[in-house]
């Protein structure tokens, strides 16, 4: 039995900022979905259903969020889904938005993805002492620097490439009014001469603290067929887990990641990424995570990651253009960030994004990962109806 | 365009006030391979695995991610977790069902409700700005809940302790119940309310607690299982959390999930209700149009064990397990969540034959 096709018919962001003080939780997923509304030309009545995502509850200090969120969500009387699979969930929380429209359950969904940093400690939450475990005392970057390390040895990539990434995001970032950093003086030597937090992660190449939220309108086909603007056809959507604790693992380039990627080209009918995909956007929260999601997602041959990041091949104007928006390394609302991924994935398509905006776009991949590289959730979106 | 998919196997942890001994992986690794084994299926077979629990009964960011390890992704798989009650994982597992990509899954969830004041935890989810800063428990909540049941003439604390009564009688055939006894309504009345009009007895034990289904699809159903558990139904809704916004007295999100479930084709033998508090059976007995209790919770309920996470996925596993069973044809399963009935969750199952 053939799913029913799904499109996004409507993107809405907040602007990405360290503090959010004017705005309450609520207000912040509101204005996201505000937008995501008004861009799909819809009002909060036409909504079947939402499907809200955020990371660990601990991350603001409420539990479950989402029940407080009903009535801010115009969910009321309606069903509303709450969805947590760590870093990967913006995205996740996508798919499973997608998959009540190709299911045929619903025909008009909303998701809604969010973090607000400020109003508590990521690092504080992610550092509580559990017995037997080891400790994350340093938060996510000291966790990640091994595996950067372990990539660099295998690949023999110089020193430069991770400042190389940062520049070309934070550069994009500058053309995105959404973006959290807008770092106009930035340059190599601006990022070469940070601090270096956890050797090799300097800390011009760590991603930022942010709030922010990120919103979608997914809809059936015969919604989408009536928008009066471009929509994004999703062509493919696949998670992957893996164990954390697994002596077959490579947490520097995951099976986990590489089967999904295998999985959501199969069903897009792509058979050669580098070619048939037009941009990419990809969840890449320290700079070295780019060179290495090149090769994991099958862009790139193993070990030769970095040559394209060298070569240019990933700027907005290369051959294969990868976080237009700026990315991860430029707004890091933890919960909505994987969601913003495939969301800017979306805007390409449509011919949306304004000043980051790839020219002629069709073909489009949004990327998320969380945990300790064990959790993936990708989809492929295209200009053209399946 | 609905593809039938059925409960074709559930397991449970016996329900204990606190297990002191082994941590969520330990207390899970047991349940998920009786799941497997009941199902005849190992992992590998398995193909779509979600998971439910909540990070602020283990005190940790990401629990869910230490017992995935248990479930053994490897190689790996694909995998979603809810912070909700595992009844709301197996909705999502039904809608990836729903898909035909893939025609098994395994549910599953956990909670460890003892380790923290849970009734104060709970306050954790009320609204952050208004609210949650003056710590209103969750007895109190139901207690304002049970009050207006009272004030509206709806019902009397008698029938609260006939609820409260016959769920812990009902449990004493259920090996996996924490409270099991039987005393009399005149007896649960003579103690002092707690927080009035709420006695103890109408209050949940605290239990810690896991359980596990698997769901298969179509003609996959049948081979796996002599007698699968047909899901006819399932719907979700949600209401707002503010208190002043609702009429606690009924349950208008029940009604509906109920209705979309297609609750009222046929009568039920079975009805499995997620009313953690005892005032609350009586509310949704009749959001649901269950005039006769005799088939209510025959498990006990949650006034017999109640994991928070947990117990919304075992009244439908209940309900299931009957129904494969043989002992019933058609059930219903309610799940909550949220302040005072605030989010509800219906499931109508059925036997074929």
């Amino acid at each position: 039995m053939p799913k029913e096709l799904v499109a996004v018919v409507g993107v809405g962001q907040t602007k990405h900022q360290a503090t959010r003080g004017d705005v309450s939780m609520a207000g912040l997923v509101r204005e996201a979905a505000s937008r995501a509304l008004a861009d799909a030309e819809m009002t909060w009545a036409d909504i079947d259903a939402v499907v809200v995502g955020k990371a660990p509850d601990f991350f603001e200090g409420v539990m479950m969020p989402e029940l407080y969120l009903a009535d801010a969500l115009g969910a009321t009387g309606k069903p509303l889904f709450r969805v947590h699979t760590a870093g990967s969930v913006g995205g996740s929380t996508a798919i499973v938005a997608a998959q009540l429209v190709q299911a045929g359950i619903h025909e008009r969904v909303l998701t809604v993805a969010f973090e607000k940093q400020s109003e508590s400690d990521a690092m504080w939450a992610l550092s509580m002492p559990i017995p037997f475990q080891p400790p994350l005392h340093a938060g996510a970057g000291g966790y990640f620097a091994p595996h950067i390390r372990s990539y660099m040895a295998r690949s023999n990539a110089p020193d430069h490439i991770g400042i190389l990434v940062a520049l070309k995001d934070r550069t994009n970032a500058l053309k995105n009014p959404y973006a959290h950093l807008q770092e106009h003086e930035i340059s190599f030597d601006s990022i070469k001469d940070s601090m270096m937090l956890w050797d090799p992660i300097r800390y011009a190449e760590t991603c930022p603290s942010s709030d922010g939220a990120c919103a979608m309108v997914l809809a059936s086909e015969a919604v989408a067929d009536r928008s009066s603007k471009p929509v994004a056809w999703v062509k493919g959507t696949a998670v992957r887990s893996e164990p954390t604790m697994s002596a077959d693992r490579d947490p520097v380039l995951p099976r986990g990641g590489s089967d999904c990627a295998a999985d959501v080209y199969r069903q897009a009918g792509i058979t050669d990424p580098r070619r048939q995909v037009d941009c990419v956007e990809m969840y890449v929260p320290f700079s070295w995570f780019e060179p290495m999601w090149l090769e994991n997602l099958h862009f790139a041959p193993r070990g030769e990651g970095w040559k394209y990041v060298e070569d240019g091949v990933t700027q907005l104007d290369g051959d294969l253009p990868v976080n237009m928006s700026g990315g991860v390394l430029s707004s890091n609302p933890i919960g909505a960030s994987g969601m913003l991924r495939f969301a800017e994935a979306a805007l390409q398509v449509r011919g949306m994004a304004g000043d980051h905006q790839v020219p002629d776009a069709r073909t489009a991949v949004g990327h998320a990962y969380g945990g300790g590289s064990q959790f993936f959730a990708m989809w492929v979106v295209g200009a053209d109806k399946p | 365009m609905v593809i039938d998919v059925a409960v074709i196997a559930f397991a449970q942890m016996p329900n204990v006030r606190a297990e002191t001994v082994l941590n969520e992986v330990e207390m899970l690794m047991p349940v998920i391979t009786d799941v497997r084994a009941k199902a005849g299926l190992t992992q590998a077979d398995i193909g779509f695995t979600c998971s439910g629990s909540t990070d602020y009964l283990s005190g940790q960011a990401f629990s869910f991610v230490s017992t995935l390890d248990g479930v053994g992704p490897w190689p790996p798989i694909q995998e979603s977790h809810v912070e909700m009650d595992g009844a709301w994982a197996l909705y999502e597992a039904w809608v990836k069902l729903q898909l035909g990509d893939v025609d098994t899954a395994l549910v599953y969830c956990y909670g460890k409700t003892a380790p923290g004041p849970i009734h104060e935890v709970l306050s954790r989810q009320l609204d952050p700005y208004h609210v949650a800063p003056l710590w209103p428990d969750a007895i109190s909540l139901a207690a304002l809940q049970a009050r207006q049941m009272i004030d509206a003439g709806k019902a009397t604390e008698a029938d609260f302790a006939e609820v409260a009564s016959r769920s812990r009688r009902s449990a004493m055939n259920n090996p996996n119940a924490q409270l099991a006894f039987d005393r009399s309504v005149a007896d649960l009345l003579d103690e002092t309310p707690i927080v009035d009009p709420l006695r103890k007895s109408d209050c949940p034990p605290i239990t810690d607690g896991a359980c596990a289904v698997v769901l298969a699809s179509g003609d996959r159903a049948r081979e796996l299982r002599e007698r699968p558990a047909w899901i006819r139904g399932i719907d979700h809704r949600i209401e707002p959390m503010a208190l002043g916004l609702r009429d606690l007295t009924v349950s208008v999100s029940t009604r509906t999930a109920g209705e979309k479930a297609g609750m009222a084709a046929a009568p039920v033998d079975v009805a499995e209700l997620h009313a953690p508090f005892a005032p609350q059976e009586l509310i949704l007995r009749e959001a649901l149009g269950l005039d006769d209790h005799r088939n209510v919770n025959p498990s006990g309920g949650p006034l017999a064990a109640n994991p928070v996470m947990v117990a919304g996925l075992t009244r439908i596993g209940e309900v299931a397990q009957r129904i494969m069973d043989g002992t019933a044809s058609r059930g219903v399963a309610h799940a909550t969540s949220g302040p005072c009935l605030q989010q509800n969750l219906v499931t109508v199952l059925e036997g074929e034959g």
